[in-house]
C-alpha cells in the first residue's frame, strides 16, 4: 500500500515541505508524490533521496508528475 | 532528458556566471554595486513609466526585461512552460509592494546585498542578517500550516502575459531611446543624474538579461530559497549557488578594482543598521510568504505564473508607493515615513501568516 501527497498546482517550498511531512510520519514504506512543475519535481526527489529514501520512479503524463518514492 | 543545472555543479555554475557578470555590467555602466538588483531597477522601471517621479531613479531596465524573456525561452526550448494562476493572487500583489518597500529601506534585494558585501559596503552584513531572520519568521509560518492555496492549469495566453508586456516595454524603449541632457523621451522618463542615469549600453544589458533568465529558469537559482531550505530542510543546494555569486562577485570586483571596504561613502547605500536590518527583515519575510526571491519571481513569471507575475507587479506598484509617500531610503538614511512602513508591512505579514492556514 502506498501513501499519496497531492501537491499539484502548490506553490514552492510546499511539495517539499509536504512529502518531508509524510516522510517523517510514516518512518518508511512507499509515497507517491503528484506534482506538475519541473522544479517541484527535483526538489521533492531531491529532498526524498537526501532523507534516506530511494527514488523508485518518475512518471509523466500530460504535464504531470507522479514520484514514486521508498524505504524499507 | 536530464537537466545539469538541477546538479550541484549546475547550480553553483550558475551562480559563478551571475557573480561574474552582475559586477561586469557595473564595470560598463550600471550604478555602484548595482550591477544586478531587482528592486532597484524594477523601482526604475516604475520611474522610466511615471508611476513615481523621483527624477534619480527613471530608467527602463532591460536586465529586467531580459530576465522574464530569457526565462520564457528556456522554459519553451526545455518544454518547461506551464500556464498557471489562481493561488491568491491578491494576497501575492501586496506582499510584492510591501517586498518592494521593505527591499527600499535597506536599499537592494537579495542580489544586491549579496553584491554590496562583495564590494565592501559592510552595511550590507545588516541588511543580510535582516534577510535571514525575515526567511525564518517565514518558515515559523509554513511550519504552522500557512499556505496561499492551489494554482489552475490556465491558458498559454495567461502564462505569456508578463513576457508580453515585457516584450511592450522593449519596443517602448527602442522606439523612445535615451536623448541626451533630456528627462523625457516619448512616454518614458529618464534621469540625468543619480542611479537611474547609470547604466550599461541597452544591448549589452540586455543580452546579459536574457543569459541570466535562462540558467536561472533552468537552475532555479533563488536567494530567498537559499536560506529557507536550509532552515526549513536543512538542504544547501541552493545556498551553493548563492556563496557561488558572492565569491565570483568579490573575485572580479578586485580585478577591476571596485572593491572599498568600510560602512562611510558606499554607493546607493545609508548607514542607519537598524533599519538596514528591520527593512530586510519585511523584504525576507515576504518573499518567504510568496515562495521567492523577486529574481526568482522574474523567472517564474517567464516560465508562466501568472500568480509570480502579480507578486511583481506588486513590486512595480509598491516601488511607486515607496518614492510618492517618502517610504524609500537614500543616502542621507531612511525615508520620512519608511519606519512607519516597515511596521504596517510586518503587521500585514503577521495577518497574512496566521490567517492563511489549511485545515490540518
Amino acid at each position: 500500500m502506498s501513501e499519496i501527497v497531492d501537491a499539484r498546482g502548490l506553490s514552492c517550498p510546499q511539495p517539499v515541505l509536504d512529502t518531508l511531512n509524510k516522510i517523517a510520519t510514516m518512518g518508511k514504506g512507499t509515497i507517491e508524490v503528484l506534482v506538475d512543475t519541473e522544479a517541484s519535481k527535483e526538489n521533492v526527489s531531491r529532498a526524498a533521496t537526501a532523507k534516506g529514501w530511494s527514488l523508485d520512479g518518475v512518471v509523466e503524463n500530460r504535464g504531470e508528475y507522479t514520484i514514486t518514492i521508498s524505504k524499507r | 532528458m536530464k537537466n545539469f543545472f538541477s546538479s550541484k555543479q549546475g547550480i553553483i555554475a550558475v551562480g559563478l556566471a551571475i557573480g561574474v557578470l552582475a559586477p561586469l555590467l557595473q564595470f560598463w555602466g550600471n550604478p555602484g554595486n548595482m550591477g544586478i538588483c531587482v528592486a532597484c531597477f524594477e523601482r526604475d522601471i516604475a520611474g522610466a513609466v511615471g508611476l513615481h517621479r523621483a527624477a534619480v531613479v527613471q530608467y527602463m531596465r532591460p536586465e529586467i526585461i531580459g530576465f522574464v524573456l530569457g526565462s520564457l525561452l528556456a522554459a519553451l526550448f526545455a518544454k518547461d512552460f506551464r500556464p498557471r494562476a489562481g493561488s491568491a493572487p491578491i494576497a501575492r500583489f501586496i506582499l510584492g509592494a510591501f517586498a518592494m518597500i521593505g527591499a527600499l529601506v535597506f536599499l537592494g534585494c537579495p542580489w544586491r546585498a549579496i553584491l554590496r558585501l562583495a564590494g565592501g559596503d559592510l552595511s550590507a552584513i545588516f541588511g543580510i542578517l535582516g534577510l535571514v531572520a525575515g526567511i525564518f519568521l517565514g518558515t515559523i509560518f509554513f511550519r504552522k500550516g500557512y499556505n496561499l492555496g492551489r494554482s489552475q492549469k490556465t491558458y498559454s495566453s495567461v502564462g505569456l502575459i508578463m513576457p508580453l508586456v515585457m516584450l511592450g516595454f522593449l519596443i517602448l524603449l527602442l522606439l523612445y531611446p535615451q536623448v541626451p541632457e533630456q528627462p523625457q523621451s516619448g512616454v518614458l522618463f529618464y534621469s540625468l543624474k543619480g542611479p537611474g542615469s547609470m547604466h550599461a549600453p541597452l544591448l549589452v544589458s540586455l543580452l546579459v538579461g536574457l543569459f541570466v533568465g535562462v540558467v536561472a529558469q533552468r537552475s532555479r537559482f533563488c536567494t530567498m530559497g537559499a536560506f529557507r531550505d536550509v532552515i526549513l530542510f536543512r538542504q544547501n543546494h541552493l545556498l551553493l549557488g548563492v556563496i557561488a555569486l558572492f565569491v565570483a562577485a568579490v573575485v572580479v570586483n578586485a580585478v577591476l578594482g571596485q572593491i572599498k571596504i568600510g560602512f562611510e561613502g558606499q554607493p546607493v547605500a545609508h548607514t542607519q543598521q537598524v533599519w538596514n536590518f528591520a527593512g530586510m527583515l519585511l523584504a525576507g519575510l515576504c518573499f518567504a510568504l510568496a515562495g521567492g526571491c523577486p529574481g526568482r519571481q522574474l523567472f517564474l513569471a517567464g516560465e508562466g505564473d501568472g500568480d509570480a507575475a502579480v507578486f511583481v507587479f506588486g513590486m512595480i506598484v509598491g516601488a511607486a508607493f515607496s518614492h510618492n509617500f517618502g517610504l524609500a531610503s537614500s543616502p542621507d538614511g531612511v525615508g520620512p515615513h519608511g519606519i512607519a512602513a516597515v511596521f504596517v508591512g510586518l503587521a500585514v505579514c503577521l495577518y497574512f501568516g496566521l490567517t492563511m492556514r489549511a485545515k490540518a
